[in-house]
């Protein structure tokens, strides 16, 4: 049970690092990426094909970094002359993106499935209050878990995190300050999009790699977008936590509707809160 | 009347009355008469032409008429199907049960998921519908032994008429055909009726039709759940026709595939929606074996055309809403 738990929170913090940007992009520009989850696959492609040394996962985490902050501009370029059309129009192309760029990954990396190893050093196991547990897994929690309050201290104790919750908060406002939207949206779709990136590659030795693996993921952040409520850098690491325990303990106690345990999840918030936990615009009018 | 916001409907509808109705009655007997000197093969082609037209149609209920996108039918489709399969294999697969089983189930889904979904507007019920869809996926996954799981519910015994098996592909087509027609009438006909103007009202201004004391939140109800019955029957046909579903028929992949249908189509024309289907099915069977299994680029590729290059086929589906 213990070690069901302490996956839990490994779960959660990975789809924190995941779903804090999608959240921010949707709660700021209105833009559902549905291109997010191909970029944690990208992520996991090449953690699983470079990872395996300390070089190697590094150089990976700094490769997939990049590809995230390219990605991140181009969305964020490719979506602006839609600006003014529908919400359908902007996931319509997102969802055109994911496409292409899933199949791109199956034409470069195989359509078999990878597993990624985990650094020299961190592949082994710990004892953790009695329990015998992975190394690397807990080394996640860290990382999960350091990333959160960095996210959390600069989205709410800089000005730059003041700006963007501004624009959160209301849009045509800030836009009234003179200050350039797309430059904010620009900068939050770079930095969620490289965050997504990262985390496919911390993922890589849980998850592996596999073609479909991004539609799991992209739903299991939107489920967290959603329990937590839009735009919310608290809301986002809630959810994730909920969803990391749900999702594992969930799996241990009823193997078979894990599923439905989730979906429950997702009808109890928002039946008891609309907007989610933490959200700060109404949803339902 | 008053209801309706747009005056250019109504004109439009009276200027195409004079040979609309010979256009479909002529589409009809080429229908009909299709099998008779069409290729098995292009006869199976044209039945799942017509099922996933039928999938499009129940869509576009939601998409064009009431302004709701949903990404997640499939779900309504895949459960239809799922149950139109089961009942097929455990009871019967006389004519008339698998179908009404199907429409109850895919109804009753829509039901059970539709009063979290029209709650929400926007940009929201578009992750909501895509986050029930993947789930629903999920557990046809996992619930191997209703499901079949990975391998998807097989065995399925041909739909009976009277007792008689429909072995023969054109047989098969003309059941396809009869249902398909009478559950475009039904979505046609709701569409048409004072309701249908009601979920255009709603669509294109809530704030107002709930001014003027239309429970809005029960109307989009009503239309979830109708929706999701003709996917239920859509799903049902599914299976009458291929005798097979697997996890694939659920999944996110077709209620996009769908969704790129209707918006092809003209949202909120219903013969657009089967325009749109009968492209993306032609499609997706004609191209899927030369590409060498990587139809979902091409599709990937349409998808951003058409978003950048139809706008007009997306435009005015969701008029601002925050």
């Amino acid at each position: 049970m213990l070690v069901s738990i302490l996956n839990g929170f490994a779960i959660g913090f990975l789809l924190f690092i995941l779903a804090v940007g999608l959240s921010l992009v949707f709660g700021m520009m209105d833009v559902l990426n549905l291109a997010h989850g191909a970029l944690f696959l990208l992520g996991a492609y090449l953690g699983a094909t470079l990872a395996g040394s300390w070089g190697g996962f590094l150089g990976a985490l700094g490769l997939a970094a990049l590809g995230g902050l390219v990605a991140g501009v181009l969305l964020s370029l490719m979506t602006e002359p839609l600006r003014k059309r529908s919400h359908l129009d902007q996931a319509l192309l997102t969802l055109g993106v994911a496409l292409i760029a899933a199949e791109l990954l199956i034409i470069v990396f195989g359509d078999d499935p990878l597993s990624a190893a985990a650094p020299p050093g961190l592949d082994g196991s710990v004892s953790v209050l009695g329990a015998v547990y992975p190394t690397y897994r807990l080394l996640i929690i860290v990382i999960g878990a350091v990333l959160a309050l960095a996210v959390y201290l600069v989205v709410d104790r800089t000005r730059v995190g003041a700006l963007v919750r501004a624009t959160v908060a209301d849009r045509e406002m800030v836009a009234t300050l003179g200050i350039d939207n797309r430059l904010v949206k620009g900068a939050v779709f770079a930095v969620g999009s490289v965050l997504a990136t990262v985390a496919g590659v911390l993922g890589g030795p849980i998850y592996g790699a596999r073609p479909g693996l991004d539609a799991t993921v992209l739903i299991l952040a939107l489920v967290v977008v959603v329990i937590g409520g839009l735009g919310s850098v608290r809301g986002a690491l809630v959810g994730a936590l909920v969803i990391g325990q749900i999702d594992t303990v969930g799996r241990v106690l009823l193997p078979d509707f894990a599923s439905f345990v989730l979906f429950g999840a997702l009808a109890l918030v928002l039946v008891l809160r609309p907007q989610g936990l933490f959200g700060t615009r109404a949803v339902a009018r | 009347m008053t209801a309706v916001e747009s005056s250019v409907v109504p004109t439009e509808v009276v200027r195409r009355r004079g040979y609309g109705r010979w256009v479909a009655i002529a589409v009809l007997v080429v229908l009909a008469a299709a099998p008779l000197f069409l290729a098995p093969f292009a006869t199976t082609t044209l039945s799942r032409v017509l099922v996933f037209a039928l999938f499009a149609v129940s869509l576009d209920l939601l998409v064009g008429v009431t302004g709701l996108p949903s990404l997640g039918h499939a779900a309504y489709f895949g459960s239809g199907a799922y149950a139109a399969g089961w009942v097929s294999i455990h009871v019967t697969a006389e004519a008339p049960v698998p179908l009404l089983v199907g429409a109850g189930v895919g109804a009753l889904a829509a039901a059970l998921t539709g009063w979290i979904t029209v709650r929400s507007a926007g940009v929201f019920f578009l992750m909501l519908t895509l986050a029930i869809g993947e789930l629903v996926g999920q557990v046809a996954n996992t619930w191997e032994s209703v499901t079949g799981g990975a391998n998807g519910l097989t065995g399925i015994p041909a739909v009976r008429v009277a007792g008689e098996p429909l072995a023969n592909a054109g047989f098969t087509y003309w059941y396809v055909l009869l249902v398909f027609v009478l559950g475009f009438a039904l979505v046609w006909v709701v569409a048409r009726s004072p309701f249908g103007d009601a979920l255009r009202g709603i669509r294109d201004n809530e704030p107002r039709m709930r001014a003027l004391g239309y429970s809005t939140s029960l109307y989009k109800y009503a239309v979830f759940v109708l929706a999701g019955g003709v996917a239920g029957v859509a799903g049902s046909l599914l299976v009458a026709q291929q005798r097979l579903v697997s996890t694939a028929d659920v999944g996110f992949l077709i209620s996009s595939l769908m969704l790129l249908a209707v918006v092809i189509g003209g949202a909120g024309s219903l013969w657009g929606a089967c325009l749109g289907a009968a492209l993306v099915v032609v499609v997706r069977d004609a191209l899927g074996p030369t590409l060498d299994g990587h139809g979902p680029l091409v599709l990937g590729v349409v998808f951003v055309a058409v978003v950048y290059l139809l706008p007009r086929g997306a435009a005015g589906l969701l008029r601002r809403r925050s």
